[in-house]
């Protein structure tokens, strides 16, 4: 039986369809991400999934409970983070702790191995108040409060998003150690690079599931041909590989430009374009897709 | 377990209470501060009224008519102005609020014609005050005409005697000492809640409380008990400082009046509950409160315009207010010490609407949205 079942579930707003037609499922102890930009829906499937909306259209099946019927059930064996940070600022991290603990019918002690690998790391500020933390500091304590009631299945809603790039490490190490332990983990995300730290994951865009499988297989569906390129003035670079009728589409990647063509072109060829354009310390090379390629090729 | 869990939103509620100086403030300043400020300046009682007497006669009988008006210590007299224009000029420039003119020949006129007029002129622009003035100087007059009338002299006299009943002095404080409970009452268990409640929702902790095992009935419970203890604690303050510094009695059953101060504060904590059942963020909770609560308790109550005397619109629209049945009970149980049948057809009407709003609150709660 999968973890959680998703089933042609729709749900709008008003007049906006935030979610079509969405159909996937998450095996026991699995490590699922859904990708997309904001406003893809991936808050509106998390809030249906944790019981907290009802879709319009399908059904969810989290451990085998529906999450209509029976919401109850589901409530006690789940873990929500929400999209930002929801625990109460006034109060201190030991006490954010402690309540949630208490909410969930457990202790601290009880569930201490579970959170311990995280708990240690903010234990020194245990006093401090959690509107005082610095925003990794305040995603780990969110962690131990959804886990501290030993969680069978953990929603994680963008948990990464405002957090430096150190403590998004951290997490994303945090969290296939949780997973080992046989919690199975569905996180959302709208970096592109965390995409490929899950073992499946789902593109989403406007609502709508574009493609779901393992991060290596998107990657190797990616057929066309891609080139890094980069040269002295980028800015032109970009403009005049845009206007060419070889260029399906070209991206900016950190210091390299993708170019995807049309058809199999030679490295030389687009060069001596280049040179022709009167471009200077060109650098060409292919280069194997990431999963931002597939999901700009995918929209 | 549900009991240790109760105890944690207690406890969590109370932090967050005394961590924040507004709520805390707004919880214990605001009651002393509306006690002070409407003991000590939203009142009609007058002391040392500046008047001004305007002597024509200038008998004996006019200046032991002036003797007696401010023997009485409530008024003062300032520079008499000569003639009629000096005070119309005294007038415009405020110096003056209220006037006495006794017209020449004043004595002849009164012992010999046995019909003599004196004038009172009072600055209106505020009405309440005015009147105020006036009654009480045409009180003493009465009285001084009764001393100096000779045995016989006015055969047909009907004699008025008044008896102020429950408030022979006219304390203001007998009337706003109620209404200040109503008004704190309403305002942090209708107010208070529904901010806290829609705090929890704006910052998204009410997801999470959700997504807990816990029955929502529980989570309302938890969140609300501090603050009816301390909506009670306020109710004490301002029953101790009317009965300590403003001498309001409370002749009635304490035991009872207390208890009905219970059964209003449901009331006004179901409304609470209610509002925030309808709001997402403390915003909309507290302009919701502001109107529909607030306001009309403090307008529509009784608390400071009488029923009796609003556009009949406003009294049908009173009917649903309610501060104006347990201000009616307070004063009954405190100042008339009034039996069962004076305070059980108010109290049956709170108890209706509690049920009604309970039932409204429950309907409206989600557990899950749609």
């Amino acid at each position: 039986m999968s973890s959680i079942v998703v089933d042609r579930v729709s749900k709008s707003y008003d007049a906006v369809e935030a979610v079509k037609e969405s159909q996937f499922s998450v095996e026991k102890g699995e490590l699922f991400g859904l990708i997309g930009p904001d406003g893809a829906g991936k808050s509106t499937l998390f809030k249906m999934m944790t019981t907290l909306l009802i879709p319009d259209t399908g059904d969810i099946l989290i451990e085998g409970f529906h999450t209509v019927r029976e919401y109850k059930k589901i409530r006690k064996i789940i873990g929500y983070m929400p999209g930002r940070f929801s625990l109460y600022q006034d109060l201190s991290v030991e006490e954010n702790l402690q309540f949630f603990a208490t909410i969930f019918g457990t202790t601290i002690q009880a569930n201490y191995h579970l959170i311990e690998e995280i708990y240690t790391q903010i234990e020194p500020f245990r006093k401090r108040r959690a509107g005082k933390l610095s925003g990794g500091m305040k995603q780990k304590l969110a962690l131990c409060c959804a886990l501290i009631h030993e969680p069978k299945v953990l929603f994680l809603d963008e948990p990464t998003t405002g957090v430096d790039a150190v403590s998004r490490a951290e997490f994303w190490d945090m969290l296939k150690r949780l997973k080992s332990k046989g919690i199975t983990i569905i996180v959302s995300t709208p970096y592109m690079d965390e995409a490929s730290l899950c073992e499946r994951i789902a593109l989403i865009q406007t609502g709508e599931i574009l493609r779901i499988d393992s991060p290596e297989n998107i990657i190797h569906g990616f057929d066309k041909p891609l080139f890094a390129v980069s040269a002295q003035n980028f800015y032109q670079l970009l403009q005049d590989l845009r206007t060419q009728p070889f260029t399906e589409r070209v991206e900016a990647f950190g210091e390299f430009l993708h170019l995807t063509t049309k058809e199999a072109i030679s490295t030389e060829k687009i060069e001596a374009f280049l040179n022709f354009k009167g471009h200077r310390e060109i650098e060409i090379h292919p280069t194997t897709a990431t999963i931002e390629d597939v999901f700009l090729d995918l929209i | 377990m549900l009991l240790k869990i109760f105890w944690a939103f207690v406890k969590k509620e109370s932090f967050h209470i005394l961590r924040d100086t507004r709520t805390l403030f707004i919880l214990f300043g605001m009651p002393i501060a509306l006690v002070l400020i409407f003991g000590y300046t939203v009142t009609n009682e007058f002391k040392d009224a500046s008047i001004a007497v305007i002597d024509e006669a200038q008998d004996d009988l006019s200046q032991s008519l002036v003797e007696h008006l401010t023997a009485s210590g409530h008024f003062r007299l300032i520079d008499m102005p000569p003639n009629k224009a000096g005070i119309e000029a005294a007038f415009r420039a405020g110096t003056v609020k209220f006037a006495v003119v006794i017209p020449p020949q004043f004595e002849r006129r009164f012992y010999r014609d046995k019909q003599a007029s004196v004038q009172l002129i009072a600055d209106a622009t505020e009405p309440n005050y005015a009147t105020t003035l006036t009654s009480y100087a045409s009180q003493m007059i009465g009285a001084f005409q009764n001393e100096h009338a000779e045995q016989g002299a006015l055969p047909y006299q009907l004699d008025i005697e008044t008896r102020m009943l429950y408030n022979p002095q006219l304390e203001g404080a007998y009337n706003f000492i109620p209404g200040v409970v109503a008004l704190i009452l309403m305002l942090i268990c209708a107010m208070m809640t529904s901010l806290t409640i829609a705090k929890e929702k704006e910052t998204g902790t009410m997801d999470l409380l959700l997504v807990s095992p816990l029955p929502p009935i529980l989570i309302i419970i938890g969140k609300v008990t501090p603050y009816v203890l301390l909506a009670f604690v306020d109710a004490l303050i301002v029953f101790v400082m009317g009965v300590y510094i403003f001498n309001v009695p409370i002749l009635g059953n304490l035991g009872v009046l207390l208890g009905l101060c219970l059964l209003y504060l449901l009331v006004a904590l179901a409304l609470g509950v209610l509002i925030s059942t309808r709001s997402t963020t403390q915003q909309t909770a507290m302009m919701t409160s502001m109107f529909t609560l607030l306001m009309p308790t403090m307008l529509l109550s009784g608390f400071l315009f009488p029923i009796a005397s609003m556009p009949s619109f406003l009294q049908y629209l009173s009917t649903i207010i309610p501060a104006r049945y347990f201000i009616d009970i307070e004063k009954a149980v405190m100042l008339k010490d009034a039996g069962w049948e004076a305070i059980y057809w108010p109290s049956l009407i709170l108890v209706i609407m509690l049920l009604v709003l309970l039932v409204a609150a429950r309907r409206n709660f989600k557990v899950i949205y749609k």
